[in-house]
Parts: structure tokens; C-alpha cells; sequence
């Protein structure tokens, strides 16, 4: 990683391991893999864009969040909305169509929402949600509550420009807000690399806010806590908003239907050997926190858990059609006129 | 429609704004205001003198940046407050159009209703010979329609400006609130204290039997003057105002065209999609066989907005164009023009 990260500087292995955030890195992991499949099968309504590879920022950031606090992402926000406490079953009712769905069948896999466990939803028009962002944190400082919110996008996400109204109008007010870029190095189909014209979409630009330009190895889960937790921090002490670039690497294509065919093979390959799940599991065994046997048991219980969850979840029926008329204004109708 | 104190004070509509603004900013400490300029008052002076009672915790300049102030104020509403953003122009929606359509009317929907939106966008409108041309003096309110989730209030006086705009405030979602710009100047005699229109109900502003005249905004007040010179001809016109596009109180326009079997409407919109074709189909499917002869519509050209005077009012809807709709809706005599303006060469 670049100069810009301080942390590597200041790290202390060992600290903050911790082997349930490894079991949650796992968890994380097989649920994507398992929507992956489910969308293969012809299963999943709709698109299914997933973070495999980038878990480490999700997992990390959501290990970070008090109750109370925010946090705010995109359609691909599965990883995101699992950190925070969402249910994975109502997900796989969502994801499936089913009764019961995290959305009542109105979301789908790009719309995960779970405001009960503070994750405000996952927007699908690139760069809009960082308004809201604004919005969430606003309303604490306003109120003085003790919470941050922190926002993910991804790289792609800096040319938009719902992006530089969002953060300048965060950096003007000083709001308690942590904006994380996921640069998985690919905007669609397209390397990020070409369509920016500095070296780092989102760092090189922090400056232009007044802003600290802060770089962090996004499959380390420990840099990923150390660093975003001082930003997450320093936003709750009133120091104002931070842009924290994530370095990361979608494992697989854009959504499930795509393959991912125009990456070169040796550039995924370097990427997997720095996959943050192995990462993470060889700081903990070499901290002796991990053996070999208990990281493949976790493994395993994963898998298993999953393929239970989706067996009850297939079985499930599909929602009340009368679901469609309902909730569009707050008294629960959809009415217009007399 | 809630009256507590009843001594009369002479009221502008611009001065009505202001007073709504800091009749529910008294109520409810929830309720917060931002957009560009309102500190200081507001480019219209629609926010004077809020800073200085609510501070700046309830007041909040913002940069020209509408995408990030329709933003804020969403994710401030979802937060628990009640944001009131300025958008200056209404033309401005283009530059957020996104947040405003795609984010703030469906996220309680997408979401299975884990969110609510209680926000208000508010701001100028219209067209109104003011020469602000066509970036600057669009009446909008039909651009909203097209998008189930988002209310529509749009009113024609300043006592409706006062109670709609509370109203507007109270209300649990997001509502759009339009305020012509040709009206911030209006008076009227509003009785003191609060005062809250409910959201949805339109107002009979002159009863009649022979045609029913629907207007909203300003184009209430040229139905209401179309209505006076119908009236010398012998002619009973009833205006309503339809105060809300959404929630549209279909029943009362439907109530009245089966009394007067005819049917005009006026909107200062472009007649393409115009909010006047809604209303026209639905008395059409609900109500043919009340109809003595097929409803008109009076609407601005289907154009942008030109400046100069004698363009302005080549296109305006004006109570000449309302009455001649009239007569031609009664078959008093052949209409030697159409209701929207089309030069045949051009269109």
C-alpha cells in the first residue's frame, strides 16, 4: 500500500484480533457465495451484485458502529446490512421472493434495508446516497446525539455529482459523517484506472475538501478498524467528516451475470492470495488465536447454517400480492385520490 | 380549516410563507429550514427573520448544491426531523430530480415501509409575467405528478399559502409545496393566529350552474376573472380550486360537473401531460354521461418560456382564453381560436 497509510506505521500485531470478526468474515463469505448460486439456479428475482472479496470493510466498519449509530451503502450492500445485525433469512426471503422478505418484496437484492439495526439501506443510483448520508448525520448533530454515520460507495462513485455536492456540503456543515470509497478497482466492466484522472478516485480528492488523504488496505479487517476507527472517532468528537479510500478487489464480476472475463487472469490471481479472509485468518493464527481446525470448522457450520436457511426459505410462499398496493404514504396506502 | 384567534391582519402571500414556516418551527422544535440564502431571508424573503428567532440550529445556509440539499433533508426526515429545503426556482428540480424521484418518493415503498419521509420542498413557481423566461418561470408542479409518492400542493392566496403550507408541514411524507411567484406580492385579510388547510380537499371559490372553471395557483384567480365577465354574459361559471394535485379531490370536480355538465380547466403548465389531462380523463371516465359537450383545457404553450411582454402574453393563460373555452365548451359561438395557442406553421 501507498505512503498515505499511517496505520501500517503505528500497527501492533495482535491487537484488536478478535475470532468472532473472523467468523463473521466467514459468514459474510458464504452468504454471498450462496446468493451467487442461488442466481446461477435461476432463483434470485432480479440482479445480484456481490462484494465477494471486499468483506473486510463491511465486517470491519460494522465492528466499529455503536447502537445508534448509522451506516448507509449501495446495491452492494448484502456484506453491509449482515454487519450490522440484519437478519439472513429475511434477505433470502427478499432475495427469493418470499413471504416475510427484509423489504417485503419490494426491495430485492440491490434496495437490503434493516433500519431496525441501523443500516438506513442500500441505494442503487450511484453517488445519490451520500446526500442522504448528510442527511442521517444532520439530524444527530442537530440533536446532539453521540453517533457517526458512515456511508460506502464505490469507485466509480467520484464522478458522479451527487459525490462532490454530498461531501462538500458534509465538509462545509463539519457533519459526523465517514464517507468509505471501496475502490474494488473497477467501475463496471471498465478498470477505474481509466476513467479517472489522478492515481486514487477518491483520496486524491480529499484534499479539495480539506480533507486528509487517508488510503487503507480495505482486505485487512485490522487496518480496516484501525484506520476507519480513528475517522469513525474523530467524526463523534465534532473533528468533522472524513474520506477514507478502501483498496479492495471484487473477486468476481459486476453482478452475478457477469463473469468478469476482461480481467486479466494474473491480476484476480494476485488478488486472491491477498483474499482478506486469509488475511485475517493467518493474523490470528500467527497470534495463536486460530488453529487450522477450528478456521475449516467455521468453514463448515457456515455452509451448513446456509443451506438450512435456504431450505426453509424456498419452502416459504411468495407474499401477499395485495403487498403491492401498500406503503407508499405513511398510512400504510398507496392512495392518490378521492 | 382550524381558526384559533380571529382578529384580521392584512397578509402578502410571501409574508404567508414566513408565517407558516414560523408558526410550525414554534410547534414543533423538529422542524428545521435550509436551503441557499435563507439565513439572510431568502431571495424572495420567504425566510426573513427566522434565523434570528430559531437560531442557527434550525436555519441552515446551504452551498448551490440542490442534489445534496434534497439529500439532506431526506436523510434528516428518516432521521427523525422535519426539514423544510428551500429549492429557489422550481425549475431547480431538474438538478435533483434524481433524489427527488427516485430517492425521497420511493425509499418508504422500496423499503417496505422500515422508513418514513417527512419533508417538505418548497419554493418559487411559475411563469406570471415576470419575465424570468424559460429556465426561471416554469410552472412544475406537473413534472411531480408523473411520480406516485410525492404531494402536490400548489395554493392561490395568501390565507391558503399560510394553512396549505402548515399543512404541508404536518404532513407525514414528503410534499412538494409551489408558490407563484407572480403571487408573493398578493394581500388578503387572513384572521391571526395559526391556521392549517388540510392536504387534499379542494375549495368551491364561487358557485355556479352552468360550467365548472378548475384552476390552481394563479390560474384560480383568472378562472375567478373569466368567471366575472361569463357572469355579465348571463353565464354561471363555478371555480374550484383544487388547492393539491396529490391527494386530488377528484369527487369534488366530479360533484360539481354533474351539476353544471361542463367542464373547463386552466393550468399555467405546457398542455403536453399537463395535470389538467388527468383530471380531463377522469371526469371523461367517470363522468361521460353528466357531460353536455367534452372538457377544454386553457394551457400555456407547449414551449419554453419566452421574455419579452408581447410574447409572454401571446402565451399566457389569461381569463380571455378561459371565457372564449367556456363559450366554446357552451356552443355559444364558433371558436375562432383554440384553447392552447398553436400557430399552425409551428405545430
Amino acid at each position: 500500500m501507498t505512503q498515505e497509510t499511517v496505520a501500517t506505521r503505528r500497527f501492533v500485531e495482535g491487537e484488536g484480533l478478535n475470532v468472532e470478526l473472523f467468523q463473521r468474515l466467514v459468514f459474510t463469505r458464504r452468504f454471498l457465495e450462496k446468493v451467487d448460486t442461488l442466481y446461477r439456479q435461476g432463483r434470485v428475482r432480479g440482479p445480484a451484485h456481490l462484494g465477494l472479496g471486499q468483506e473486510a470493510i463491511a465486517v470491519g466498519v460494522g465492528s466499529l458502529l455503536r447502537p445508534g449509530d448509522r451506516s448507509i451503502g449501495t446495491y452492494r450492500g448484502h456484506a453491509h446490512a449482515l454487519a450490522r445485525g440484519a437478519s439472513p433469512e429475511s434477505m433470502l426471503r427478499e432475495l427469493l421472493g418470499r413471504e416475510g422478505g427484509i423489504c417485503a418484496g419490494k426491495g430485492g437484492s440491490m434496495h437490503i434495508t434493516s433500519v431496525e439495526h441501523g443500516y438506513y439501506g442500500s441505494y442503487a443510483i450511484v453517488g445519490a446516497h451520500l446526500t442522504i448520508a448528510n442527511g442521517l448525520a444532520w439530524a444527530d448533530q442537530i440533536q446532539r446525539n453521540d453517533a457517526v454515520t458512515v456511508c460506502f460507495f464505490g469507485d466509480g462513485t467520484v464522478n458522479i455529482g451527487a459525490f462532490h455536492e454530498a461531501v462538500t456540503l458534509a465538509a462545509v456543515w463539519k457533519l459526523p459523517v465517514v464517507f468509505v470509497c471501496e475502490n474494488n478497482q473497477y467501475m463496471e466492466y471498465t478498470p477505474i484506472s481509466a476513467m479517472i484522472p489522478t492515481a486514487r478516485p477518491a483520496a486524491d480528492k480529499a484534499a479539495a475538501y480539506g480533507m486528509t488523504s487517508i488510503v487503507v488496505d480495505g482486505n485487512d479487517l485490522t487496518e480496516v478498524r484501525r484506520v476507519i476507527g480513528a475517522a469513525i472517532e474523530d467524526a463523534r468528537c465534532g473533528r468533522g467528516p472524513a474520506l477514507v479510500e478502501a483498496d479492495t478487489y471484487r473477486l468476481k464480476g459486476h453482478s452475478a451475470a457477469d463473469a468478469g472475463k476482461y480481467r486479466p487472469a494474473e491480476e484476480v490471481e494476485r488478488w486472491r492470495a491477498r483474499d482478506p479472509l486469509l488475511v485475517y485468518r493467518e493474523q490470528l493464527i500467527a497470534a495463536e488465536l486460530l488453529d487450522d481446525s477450528a478456521a475449516d470448522q467455521m468453514w463448515t457450520d457456515a455452509r451448513d447454517e446456509l443451506n438450512a436457511l435456504t431450505e426453509v426459505v424456498l419452502k416459504a410462499p411468495p407474499p401477499d400480492a395485495s403487498g403491492a398496493w401498500t406503503d407508499l404514504w405513511s398510512d400504510g396506502s398507496s392512495s392518490w385520490r378521492n | 380549516m382550524e381558526r384559533r384567534e380571529f382578529i384580521v391582519a392584512q397578509l402578502s402571500f410571501r409574508n404567508a410563507v414566513r408565517d407558516a414556516l414560523a408558526q410550525e418551527m414554534r410547534r414543533d422544535e423538529r422542524v428545521i429550514v435550509l436551503g441557499e440564502d435563507v439565513a439572510i431571508g431568502g431571495v424572495f424573503k420567504t425566510t426573513a427573520g427566522l434565523l434570528d428567532e430559531f437560531g442557527s440550529r434550525r436555519v441552515w445556509d446551504t452551498p448551490i448544491c440542490e442534489q445534496a440539499i434534497a439529500g439532506a433533508a431526506m436523510g434528516a426526515a428518516i432521521a427523525g426531523l422535519r426539514p423544510i429545503a428551500e429549492i429557489m426556482f422550481s425549475d431547480f428540480y431538474a438538478t435533483c430530480w434524481d433524489q427527488v424521484v427516485n430517492e425521497i418518493a420511493k425509499t418508504r415503498y422500496m423499503t417496505g415501509g422500515q422508513v418514513t419521509i417527512p419533508l417538505v420542498l418548497r419554493g418559487a413557481n411559475g411563469f406570471g409575467s415576470l419575465g424570468f423566461g424559460s429556465q426561471h418561470g416554469q410552472a412544475c408542479e406537473n413534472w411531480v405528478m408523473t411520480v406516485p409518492g410525492l404531494k402536490i400542493v400548489s395554493p392561490a392566496t395568501p390565507a391558503e399559502m399560510k394553512g396549505l403550507l402548515a399543512a404541508a408541514i404536518q404532513d407525514p411524507d414528503p410534499v412538494l409545496v409551489f408558490e407563484h411567484k407572480a403571487l408573493y406580492g398578493a394581500v388578503e385579510e387572513v384572521p391571526d393566529g395559526d391556521l392549517v388547510i388540510p392536504l387534499g380537499r379542494a375549495r368551491t371559490v364561487r358557485p355556479g350552474r352552468d360550467v365548472t372553471l378548475v384552476g390552481l395557483s394563479i390560474t384560480v384567480r383568472t378562472c375567478e376573472e373569466a368567471a366575472e365577465r361569463l357572469d355579465a354574459q348571463g353565464i354561471s361559471a363555478e371555480v374550484i380550486d383544487l388547492r393539491t394535485l396529490v391527494p386530488l379531490d377528484a369527487q369534488a370536480v366530479l360533484e360539481s360537473v354533474a351539476r353544471t355538465h361542463r367542464l373547463v380547466i386552466a393550468e399555467e403548465n405546457p398542455g403536453q401531460l399537463g395535470w389538467g389531462a388527468s383530471l380531463s380523463s377522469i371526469v371523461v371516465e367517470e363522468a361521460f354521461g353528466e357531460l353536455a359537450g367534452p372538457p377544454v383545457r386553457v394551457s400555456g404553450g407547449n414551449i419554453p418560456y419566452p421574455v419579452a411582454s408581447v410574447l409572454e402574453a401571446e402565451v399566457a393563460v389569461t381569463p380571455d382564453r378561459v371565457v372564449r373555452a367556456v363559450q366554446q365548451v357552451l356552443g355559444i359561438s364558433a371558436p375562432t381560436a383554440t384553447a392552447v395557442p398553436q400557430p399552425a406553421a409551428i405545430n
